[in-house]
């Protein structure tokens, strides 16, 4: 199988835009991608775009030059961009492509995500009851997390203040505004034990990444960043999941804890090796759960680490250094790319006031959501 | 007044001693909620209609206190929304159940609490007629029954 490498990253801002549409959005993502990678559009050899709100993300093309090829767009919930990046990412693997580009690209309105719940395979009912919102589901995952392992709703605002303060330091993000443990704690309920400070919000943004060939990398970049694995899994029976009206008694675990098995076998490295991680921290409780499904501790161990201050960018397991989906919100489609940008810029050494101290060399990048599918990349030097 | 359920296939209704309406997979044996025409762990398209307990304990629980989004058809703005709890609700050795909570505040949830199954009013149509839906109570709030 043939070794890929990433070559440019690029990224539009997250956050709120007026008029500007996602396409465009998507399309500067691209621009800076290929001017990070040296080339030119017309050397970009296939694509794939994400995106939950656009319909065709490939309409990019028309914004970069109609040059005829291949163009795959992918919807797949909140894993829409590790979707995107393991579909560019095995198109050169298989020897078909040397270069490809996968964009993500969104534009969400305010508030929590809605759909009709027939098409998440919940009955037709479930969301007039109320029941079809992922912030309950995520709510009721960390209450019996919490009781089950001894985490206080102290440390879900550690986290969420963590990720405030690490979007102080990123000009891409949303939110760039530190919060108080205090304020966290004390905002709104929203879904007991998370608070409206604890959550992420749906916005707008977008990000790209350009793959290619791991041989040939270095004729574009004197630091190519290898894309060492990426696994994507849906749930398995017995796993407590969202959108769903019942659960099996017979417990499995999350489908995170597949993927993550699965991508480190595919990297051959452990957690013990992986030295900066992007965790999908759609609220501050599933940062939290995410670190253990993800191999990163034991169950109940984030509340001493998370005290310790070892999830900080300084700190022995830094998470979410560019501030997470906490501070970045959440357009779906660019989400787990923007995952990737974080992660190359650290490799990189080019990540700034968010530099994790001591040259990091690998990489680690996860994404869950609805109906229940996650997405694991792992990235080295 | 009226009453309705706000699905008939879901619990049984008028009854004293209403349960839910689950499916059992006559080839596997698991049971979901509500019956679903194929079996979530075999796929077996052979699911039969089987009621589950009425009473349970908290397996975990949550309150949902913003309006949601459409397709919610409560009735409520958001001037007159009231939380409401949400919970996973274990039923014996059959199956958890995701339901509302008669009761909203969180001190007086605990997880392994026994509940018991409720059928309360949703909303209040224009026309007078009471849309009835199921609902998990904790069972030292059960009229005439004891903690």
């Amino acid at each position: 199988m043939v070794d890929v490498a990433i070559i440019g990253v690029g990224l539009h801002p997250f956050g709120r835009f007026g008029d500007k549409s996602a396409i465009d959005m998507g399309a500067d993502a691209v621009r800076a991608a290929l001017t990070d990678a040296g080339i030119a559009w017309p050397q970009v050899q296939f694509g794939f775009g994400g995106s939950f709100e656009v319909d065709n993300p490939d309409a990019v093309t028309s914004r970069l030059g109609l040059t005829g090829i291949p163009f795959m767009d992918v919807y797949n919930g909140c894993a829409t961009a590790a979707t995107a990046l393991q579909l560019t990412a095995d198109s050169i693997r298989s020897g078909q492509y040397d270069i490809g580009v996968a964009v993500g690209m969104d534009k969400h309105g305010h508030g929590a995500f809605t759909s009709d719940p027939v098409d998440y395979g919940a009955p037709p009912w479930y969301g007039e009851i109320g029941h079809f919102l992922t912030t309950k589901f995520f709510a009721m995952k960390i209450n019996r997390y919490m009781h089950d392992h001894g985490i206080s709703h102290e440390t879900l605002a550690r986290v969420a203040a963590k990720g405030y303060r690490n979007g102080v330091l990123n000009p891409n993000a949303l939110r760039r505004k530190a919060i108080s443990e205090a304020d966290i704690l004390s905002s709104r309920m929203l879904n007991y034990p998370l608070t409206q400070y604890m959550f992420c919000s749906p916005d707008e943004g977008a990000a790209a990444v350009i793959l290619c060939r791991a041989d040939i990398a270095k004729e574009y970049t004197p630091t190519p960043i290898y894309l060492r694995a990426t696994t994507l899994r849906t749930r398995r029976y017995g796993a407590f999941e969202v959108h769903a009206s019942w659960a099996a008694i017979e417990q499995d675990d999350a489908p995170t804890v597949y993927a993550s098995k699965a991508a480190y076998e595919m990297a051959g490295i452990g957690p013990e090796d992986v030295d900066v991680i992007q965790l999908q921290d759609t609220d501050a409780g599933a940062e939290v759960i995410h670190m253990a499904e993800n191999g990163f501790c034991d169950d109940g161990e984030q509340e001493q680490l998370i005290a310790d201050g070892e999830t900080e960018i300084g700190g022995r397991l830094p998470i979410n250094t560019d501030g997470g989906l906490i501070a970045n919100g959440e357009p779906i489609g660019a989400s787990g790319l923007r995952q990737v940008y974080e992660l190359v810029q650290q490799l990189r050494g080019t990540a700034g006031e968010r530099q994790v101290p001591g040259e990091p060399r690998v990489g680690y990048a996860q994404l869950y959501g609805a109906p229940g599918t996650a997405g694991v990349s792992i990235l080295s030097r | 007044m009226t009453q309705v359920a706000f699905h008939p296939d879901v619990f049984t209704w008028p009854s004293d001693d209403p349960q839910l309406i689950g499916g059992r997979c006559a080839d596997c044996e698991s049971i979901t909620f509500p019956r679903p025409t194929s079996c979530a762990r075999c796929g077996s398209t052979s699911v039969e209609e089987h009621l589950l307990p009425r009473r349970g304990t908290l397996w975990t629980f949550t309150t949902q206190g913003f309006l949601p989004k459409e397709p919610y058809a409560g009735g409520e703005t958001n001037e007159t929304f009231q939380p409401f709890g949400v919970g996973i609700v274990e039923l014996g050795d059959d199956v958890r159940v995701e339901s509302r909570l008669t009761e909203n505040d969180p001190a007086a949830l605990t997880i392994g609490m026994e509940l018991e199954l409720r059928v309360v009013p949703f909303r209040t149509d224009p026309d007078g007629t009471v849309v009835m839906t199921f609902a998990f109570a904790p069972v030292e709030q059960a009229a005439g029954e004891g903690a």
